[in-house]
């Protein structure tokens, strides 16, 4: 059982690989990679999570319970925000290459002269 | 053998290779639900004391490891610079304004509606923002629900009215001057104090707004940054979805 967070971390890592190796499109791609960066989410909070734990908020906290890991917390909540700006510069990527080469599937693309 | 194939034939023993070692490093990691490390336990108890917050999780955001925090808005910075350079440059803007949508009479249901709901938005957005060291929330959040009511406005019906209100000169400054802000705080502290981002700023009664210094104040600006910069990137990806609407006939 204590494992098994880090058991979905790591099936979320090598599916998201995955879709970016067989990816046909870099829509397609730039969502795997988003999988993958949550897959680092998932193994954040788990190193952060306490059984018995409570929310590391001190206003109105039960006396006694420890606090879960605030610094894990930390690390994903800007992280989160900032992987969303991050897939809008990669499907601008993908924009700019159906533009100019009227495909965005990397094989295609490759076939073709500048 | 297609590519897909070839690809797969060298990723499917590198995989296994992969799944291997990620399993032997998650197999030293701390086991699941037990006590954690000794600095989240010195944060922990220490938080409220030192920096007067009641959302610990704020005052590592925005001082312990603030200095990663700076590192994310660069990032961030980078991120949205990029998009708009690279859709920006690349943007036919001929015919542009006979392509834009005219906003034609909407029923006065889906007026009222849209005025409700971005109203709404916005407000739990700064709503976020300010009480993000003492309640659940803070710049990063807060900012997202805050630009997501720009978007509100759009999908209301009305595209003339969000260009109205986010002027692009306005949102670019918005963005650049935030992330400066933020990194000028962390001067202010490095000349006044002797590290980079060390709290210069009185510190007040805990559990009220002026409580925390300049935890604030950098949440206010990461607020500030995240909100511009997503309203950027909405604004940006609308112009593309513009360019390709038909060109209306001159009357």
């Amino acid at each position: 059982m204590s494992v098994y967070p880090y058991l979905v971390a790591g099936v979320l890592f090598v599916a998201g690989l995955y879709g970016v190796v067989t990816s046909r499109s870099y829509v397609h791609l730039g969502l795997c990679l988003t999988v993958t960066q949550s897959s680092t989410y998932v193994a954040l909070v788990s190193v952060g999570y306490l059984r018995n734990g409570q929310a590391p908020i001190t206003q109105g906290k039960t006396p006694g319970k420890p606090f879960v890991d605030p610094i894990v917390q930390a690390m994903t909540l800007t992280d989160v925000v900032v992987s969303v700006a991050v897939l809008a510069l990669v499907l601008s990527l993908a924009l700019l290459a159906h533009r100019t080469h009227g495909t965005a599937d990397p094989d295609r693309m490759r076939q073709m002269k500048g | 053998m297609t590519l897909v194939h070839r690809r797969l034939s060298f990723f499917v023993p590198a995989a296994v290779l992969l799944t291997g070692v990620l399993a032997w490093g998650l197999a030293g990691m701390p086991s699941f639900g037990l006590p954690h490390s000794d600095y989240a336990r010195y944060i922990t108890a220490h938080a409220a004391g030192q920096r007067h917050v009641s959302n610990i999780v704020s005052s590592v955001v925005f001082d312990y490891r603030g200095w990663d925090t700076a590192g994310e808005e660069l990032m961030m910075f980078a991120a949205v610079m990029g998009t708009a350079l690279l859709l920006r440059d690349d943007r036919d803007d001929r015919d542009e304004e006979r392509r834009r949508p005219t906003d034609a009479t909407t029923s006065d249901a889906v007026r009222t509606v849209r005025a409700g709901a971005v109203a709404l938005t916005l407000l739990v957005g700064l709503w976020t923002v300010a009480f993000g060291y003492l309640t659940p929330g803070g710049g990063f959040q807060g900012g997202v629900v805050a630009a997501s009511a720009a978007l509100l406005t759009w999908v209301g019906g009305s595209y003339r009215r969000l260009r109205a209100v986010t002027p692009t000169t306005m949102v670019d400054a918005t963005e650049g001057l935030a992330a400066v802000g933020f990194l000028a705080v962390g001067l202010l502290g490095l000349v006044a104090a002797g590290s980079y981002l060390q709290n210069v700023l009185p510190l007040g009664t805990p559990g009220t707004l002026t409580s925390t210094g300049t935890i604030a104040v950098l949440n206010a600006a990461t607020g500030l940054e995240i909100a511009a910069a997503f309203v950027l990137i909405f604004r940006e990806f609308l112009e593309e979805h513009v360019e390709t609407l038909p060109a209306r006939e001159e009357p």
